[in-house]
């Protein structure tokens, strides 16, 4: 089966891996990383200037923004307005319109507040923005936010920096069955493998930050991860073979001696 | 005058555009974005703003995130 190409907003990828950029030891390791990984795309936060220290480092020295797509979030967000605002800022800051809605609800879990993800949501979209928007697992909403309009659905496969791995694989793999616009898994994910499965299920690609900021190694976890993303898709592609419930020889058994 | 900036007290000259604000903090024009009392002030406009007794000023830019 032919691939064809991961299309968000209208623009062509040729990674399906998508990395945060918080939690590094600096930029420069983080560049690395994104280097690496073969990402074509990074999640970015909106911050205040320190205006005590305007020398401080700056990400747009070491992650050019004209080589690589900055995916504006809203992280730290916990209502609709809140997330509006900062994407707004994001905008006149960086004159994308390509965003990434998340609105939260509890520190403990930063599960979706999905309410007010709907709400923000519409606002922005009637505002001109490509949404690609954060969500729980529910196949419900995730119908509702693609009526919305939104660019890509991104249910979460476990919560945000647990890395659990995908905790709920049917309903993952029901967003997929049912989506025309691609479906990202953000977050959750720990190693290598859980991007692989994302993949096998279907999914139109990964987003991650803590799977590779936070290994022992997060250059060579990038890799990993560029692989890894590369082989879930091709063996989704390829189709795997049917379980069986008993062994079944790999040499023929006609011709024994 | 007093402004309100990134949500400390802040001292200015009146008269102030937001230019001047964010050259005499050594603030790089690259990628920045500013809200003066919740409104987005166009970059094109950072020129001709002129900051007004308790205006409240928010300058951000892009950091690491998730």
């Amino acid at each position: 089966m032919q691939d064809t190409p991961l299309i968000i907003a209208g623009r062509e990828y040729a990674s399906r891996l998508i990395i945060g950029t918080g939690k590094y030891r600096d930029y420069a390791q983080n560049a690395a990383a994104l280097k690496a990984s073969g990402a074509e795309m990074v999640t970015v936060a909106m911050r205040r200037v320190n205006v005590m220290n305007p020398d401080e480092p700056m990400l747009v020295d070491f992650i050019k923004p004209d080589e690589t797509v900055y995916l504006p979030n809203t992280a730290g967000c916990f209502t609709g307005e809140d997330a509006v605002r900062t994407l707004r800022l994001a905008r006149e800051a960086g004159g994308w319109s390509l965003v990434k809605l998340e609105v939260l609800s509890d520190p403990k879990h930063l599960y979706p507040d999905m309410e007010e993800t709907m709400r923000a949501a519409k606002m922005l979209l009637d505002d001109g923005f490509d949404v690609m928007v954060y969500c729980s697992d529910d196949p419900v909403f995730a119908r509702k936010l693609e009526d919305l309009g939104c660019a890509a659905i991104m249910p979460l496969g476990a919560p945000i920096g647990s890395g659990l791995g995908l905790q709920n694989k049917v309903n993952i793999r029901l967003i997929v069955e049912q989506s025309s616009v691609p479906v990202i898994v953000d977050a959750g994910v720990g190693t290598a493998s859980d991007a692989t499965e994302a993949m096998e299920l279907g999914c139109d690609g990964v987003l991650m930050n803590t799977a590779i900021a936070e290994a022992q190694d997060p250059i060579r976890m990038a890799r990993a991860m560029k692989h890894a993303v590369i082989a879930g898709r091709e063996a989704y592609l390829a189709g795997r073979m049917a379980k069986k419930r008993y062994a079944d020889p790999s040499s023929p058994l006609a011709g024994l001696i | 005058m007093k402004i309100t900036l990134n949500g400390e007290d802040h001292e200015v000259e009146e008269g102030t555009t937001i230019t001047a604000l964010l050259g005499a903090l050594k603030i790089p024009l690259v990628k920045v974005a500013v809200e003066r009392n919740l409104s987005i002030v166009s970059r094109s406009t950072f020129d001709q703003v002129i900051l007004q007794k308790g205006d409240r000023i928010e300058i951000v830019r892009f950091i690491g995130g998730g």
